[in-house]
């Protein structure tokens, strides 16, 4: 009994992704690395409407129109390249989910490592100065 | 004595960034994304005429005399409450209207002016919305500033408010006007 339960219960988590799966509206793919480039693709690639969804995975409305367009530019031989440039130069760099290293994201790249090696230096010159320093002795007026 | 003003001033320089940040987020949308195409051609277009789908209406048919584009649907609740700002605000200013009616049926779109009055000199209509993309819209309402040459000058993402019309979009008008008149 115990395993027919179980065994339904995995048919039904099953349905459930697979309904998960085809809620994305299905699109005329001539084979399968067509779509595998179509999914990495949209997946690099920020729904404008949730900002936290890429254009892979939102059910926005937007987000299937922009699927659309990037589905008919791949259509009529657009390389990735231009496909992402078509859309930046109409949304901007935030529609990509990998911004470009420019003078204008340097703050973005490169603020992390700055700051942890400021905290490095930080780190190292206070040890050194405690390497230096005889150990206090605390004083009996201190330790109450 | 001066390292161990550096806790401190780290402290502080830490409370102005975190100052700074809700500062900033008072005066900015944060899911604003600012349109790169300002000072750029507007993109082509040729769409229908809401009320008369045989004609089509060009980027080039408006060229020669500036005009705002703004992007409204019947479905778009914001729209409803920007449409009275721009009956009593923007229309007076003199500007050309021009609506855009966006992701919509146009049946649903003539309904929704019926109701609620038209505020605009035409209306074309982008019904799958691929107009829209070529403008970079991402939501409505939106408007556009586009000069007499076709050049984009200004956007607005969102509503326009009596106060934003006054501060952000009256400037730019007035630019507008002080430019010297060029022949298309």
């Amino acid at each position: 009994m115990s395993r027919f339960i179980v065994s339904l219960a995995i048919a039904l988590s099953m349905w459930l992704t697979a309904h998960t799966a085809f809620a994305i509206d299905p699109l005329p793919f001539k084979d399968r690395a067509e779509e595998v480039r179509f999914q990495n693709l949209t997946r690099e690639l920020r729904c404008l409407v949730c900002q936290n969804q890429n254009l892979a995975d939102s059910e926005a409305e937007l987000a299937g129109e922009l699927r659309r367009q990037v589905f008919d530019m791949m259509q009529s031989g657009k390389s990735d390249a231009e496909i992402k440039q078509y859309l930046v130069a109409r949304y901007n760099d935030f529609v990509l989910y990998d911004p470009p290293v420019k003078p204008g994201t340097w703050l973005l790249w490169f603020a992390p490592g700055v700051l942890v090696l400021i905290g490095a230096i930080v780190i190292v010159n206070i040890l050194r100065k405690r390497t230096r320093q005889p150990v206090a002795v605390v004083s009996s007026e201190e330790d109450w | 004595m001066t390292s161990r003003l550096i806790p401190l001033l780290a402290f502080i320089a830490l409370v102005a960034l975190l100052a700074f940040g809700i500062q900033w987020n008072k005066h900015h949308e944060m899911t604003e994304v600012p349109s790169p195409l300002i000072g750029k051609n507007a993109p082509e277009f040729t769409l229908p005429l809401l009320y008369d789908a045989n004609k089509k209406v060009s980027r080039a048919d408006l060229l020669g005399k500036p005009y705002i584009l703004n992007v409204f649907g019947s479905w778009c609740p914001t729209c409803q409450y920007e449409h009275p700002i721009l009956t009593h605000v923007l229309k007076p200013l003199g500007i050309t209207l021009i609506g855009l009616d966006w992701r919509d049926d146009p049946a649903d779109a003539q309904r929704w002016l019926k109701q609620f009055g038209n505020p605009y000199d035409a209306v074309i209509t982008d019904r799958d919305g691929r107009a829209g993309i070529d403008f970079g819209v991402y939501m409505a309402p939106e408007s556009f500033l586009v000069d007499a040459n076709g050049v984009i000058r200004y956007k607005r993402i969102g509503m326009f408010t009596p106060e934003l019309v006054a501060t952000e979009l009256k400037p730019q008008l007035a630019a507008l006007d002080a430019e010297p008149k060029k022949n298309p």
